[in-house]
């Protein structure tokens, strides 16, 4: 009983860390400009995407194709985010809701025509695939990676929010847009950099989520429900309020399923619906949208 | 939302102004008949029209009126499809007290859940109504005894309309009567969005801290408009139960809340026919591109969709309706 308890929140805290991955960046542009972007993972699933291209069809290494799925995802997010998004900025939320599902429909249909319907195979290399044994309980070492991975770039991101004058600037546009603008901080600027870096944190994330959950073009709807439960629940724009709830998100969701197969999706809802009726701005939010 | 401009008139003209029957309304009803005369192929396609449009309708009425955003709104139209499919397994076949047990469940639900809707507003009311919607999703499936789970509910049977009327396999009935329910509640809603009722829903949407400054209930009128909202919902689904004789689990999911919003927003939201509109314009969308090629209807709905919102603002009733102003003024 004990043992489980510890692989349940082993395997609940990576679950999170993915989680995690997933939403940061829809949290911070979210608590910047009060943009709804639901193609956020639309994005994760570019990453994906492009690693399974670069490992089945050209032979890369699986780490290197992270960086890539980085790369591809931030591109082309800054793109539909200068061409398309930033004239709906002042638009309602209602807008952007539709105009970004109507981006997340696209991404489905064109996922769905070059690489089919199907899950993508994809194979790991073996010495990330194995299990170690420590002290009678059996950890895997892609889920160790994965930690691994999703702390240092929480750390990095912490650092480069807090001590940064990066940092400083995107703290002040998500506290008070008009101020920093008055303050000659260059927002738009500001806003397409967090934003392509978001993306991008979302792009690893899909491809670091293959082999947990898996890859297909519905993808980019599947996920959109707990991203939004992780940013509702963190409050818009905080890092750590993010981190928090995909934690907990990612521990009761993995051990729901382990513990109460029957209802665990049920309890999952009951507890966001209470936290949200408890604060309606998440966890850690601070400011009205 | 260029409708909402202050009245010039005293208020009561102003009202019946707005419900006074244009001639482009009655042609569209006439035209929602063209189905039984030139494609009788399509009846059936053209009866789930129809309650789909019944149920962005419904939606239309929070959303465009009250400005309530829910994206648990399928919550509703499943819980008033199972209410009605179990009174028929149970033996109670009647289709139009069938219509009426499905609002009346889905309206108690929703007379509860109006408790908690009225309290909270952007993000978190549009998670806690998505949540929602995922519990009762949820129950359902657990609940099998009672809703037959992923399988769907089996056994429904819907007796004579009126004890005289069959529901055929062609779908003739079962057209009519979709036809005549869906008409029924437009002329509800109709009635309602031009009155007094509906005049303070509006002004919730512009303005709610004014509307309390002048006096107005915010919270009272936004727990009745979500109720009838529900209830209507709820007919909806009871319909969809009643003529195809079976209740899937897929009549809750969250697909089909997003779905219905995306109809409504392509109609155009609180432009009264938006939702029916939209719904014909999805569905035969649908229909057409999946014969054409099954898995990439969506990239057309979502160019579509990105199209309405960056050029029509109002929805494509909306744009037709500054169309129709343009030529007005072009023709004096």
């Amino acid at each position: 009983m004990i043992g489980n308890i510890i692989g349940v929140l082993y395997d609940g805290f990576a679950y999170g860390m993915l989680l995690f991955l997933l939403s940061v960046g829809m949290s911070v542009t979210l608590g910047m400009m009060n943009f709804v972007n639901l193609a956020h993972c639309a994005f994760a699933m570019i990453g994906g995407f492009v690693t399974v291209t670069l490992i089945n069809n050209f032979g890369w290494p699986f780490l290197a194709t992270l960086p890539a799925a980085f790369a591809a995802a931030a591109a082309v997010s800054v793109v539909f985010e200068r061409i398309l998004f930033r004239r709906f900025y002042r638009a309602t939320d209602l807008d952007q809701c539709l105009l970004t599902i109507g981006v997340v429909f696209v991404s489905i249909a064109a996922a769905a025509y070059f690489f089919g319907t199907t899950q993508q195979p994809v194979r790991l290399p073996d010495w990330i695939r194995g299990v170690v044994a420590i002290g009678g309980h059996n950890f895997g070492v892609y889920r160790f990676f994965l930690i691994v991975v999703a702390l240092a770039i929480t750390g990095a991101l912490i650092f480069g929010v807090e001590h940064t004058s990066f940092g400083a600037r995107v703290r002040a546009a998500v506290d008070n847009q008009r101020m920093a603008r008055g303050l000659g901080i260059n927002v738009d600027r500001v806003f397409a950099l967090t934003f392509a870096l978001g993306s991008g944190l979302a792009g690893l994330g899909g491809a670091l989520a293959i082999e947990v959950v898996g890859l297909d073009p519905q993808f980019a709807f599947t996920y959109l429900v707990y991203v939004l439960i992780v940013v509702s629940l963190g409050g818009m724009g905080s890092v750590g309020g993010a981190f928090a709830a995909a934690v907990l998100l990612g521990v009761s969701d993995t051990a729901g399923k382990y513990y109460m197969p029957q209802v665990s999706a049920f309890l999952i809802y009951v507890i966001v619906v209470a936290l949200l009726m408890w604060r309606p701005l998440g966890l850690f939010g601070k400011r009205h949208a | 939302m260029s409708d909402a401009s202050v009245p010039a008139k005293p208020p009561a003209e102003f009202l019946a102004d707005g419900a006074r029957w244009r001639w482009a309304e009655i042609a569209f009803w006439l035209a929602a008949t063209l189905p039984y005369f030139v494609a009788q192929d399509y009846l059936q396609l053209a009866g789930q029209v129809l309650i789909t449009g019944l149920f962005a309708m419904s939606l239309d009425l929070i959303l465009g009126y009250a400005g309530v955003v829910s994206l648990g709104h399928a919550a509703f139209f499943g819980l008033g499809a199972y209410a009605c499919g179990v009174a028929s397994k149970w033996g109670w076949g009647e289709p139009i007290t069938g219509l009426l047990i499905g609002g009346a469940f889905a309206g108690i639900v929703g007379y509860g859940a109006s408790f908690i809707v009225s309290r909270f507003k952007g993000l978190a009311l549009i998670m806690i109504t998505l949540g929602l919607n995922q519990l009762v999703a949820e129950a359902a499936n657990s609940a099998h005894g009672l809703t037959g789970g992923a399988d769907g509910l089996q056994g429904v049977h819907t007796w004579d309309l009126l004890g005289y009327f069959h529901f055929d396999l062609y779908g003739v009935t079962a057209f009519w009567y979709i036809l005549a329910v869906v008409f029924a509640c437009f002329l509800l809603t109709r009635r309602m969005v031009h009155s007094p009722f509906g005049l303070a829903l509006r002004g919730i949407r512009e303005n709610s801290t004014r509307m309390v400054a002048i006096g107005a209930a915010n919270r009272a009128h936004i727990r009745k408009a979500f109720v009838i909202a529900a209830f209507m919902a709820g007919v909806a689904g009871a319909l969809l139960t009643e003529t195809t004789e079976t209740v899937s689990l897929e009549t809750l999911s969250f697909q089909r809340s997003a779905d219905v919003l995306v109809m409504l927003i392509l109609g155009g939201v609180g432009q009264l026919y938006g939702g029916v509109v939209g719904a014909a314009i999805y569905m035969v969308a649908r229909d057409r591109f999946s014969d054409v090629n099954p898995q990439y209807w969506y990239f057309w709905i979502g160019l579509l969709l990105i199209a309405v919102v960056v050029f029509l603002p109002n929805g494509i009733v909306g744009g037709l309706k500054k169309l129709g102003g343009y030529l007005g003024r072009a023709g004096r």
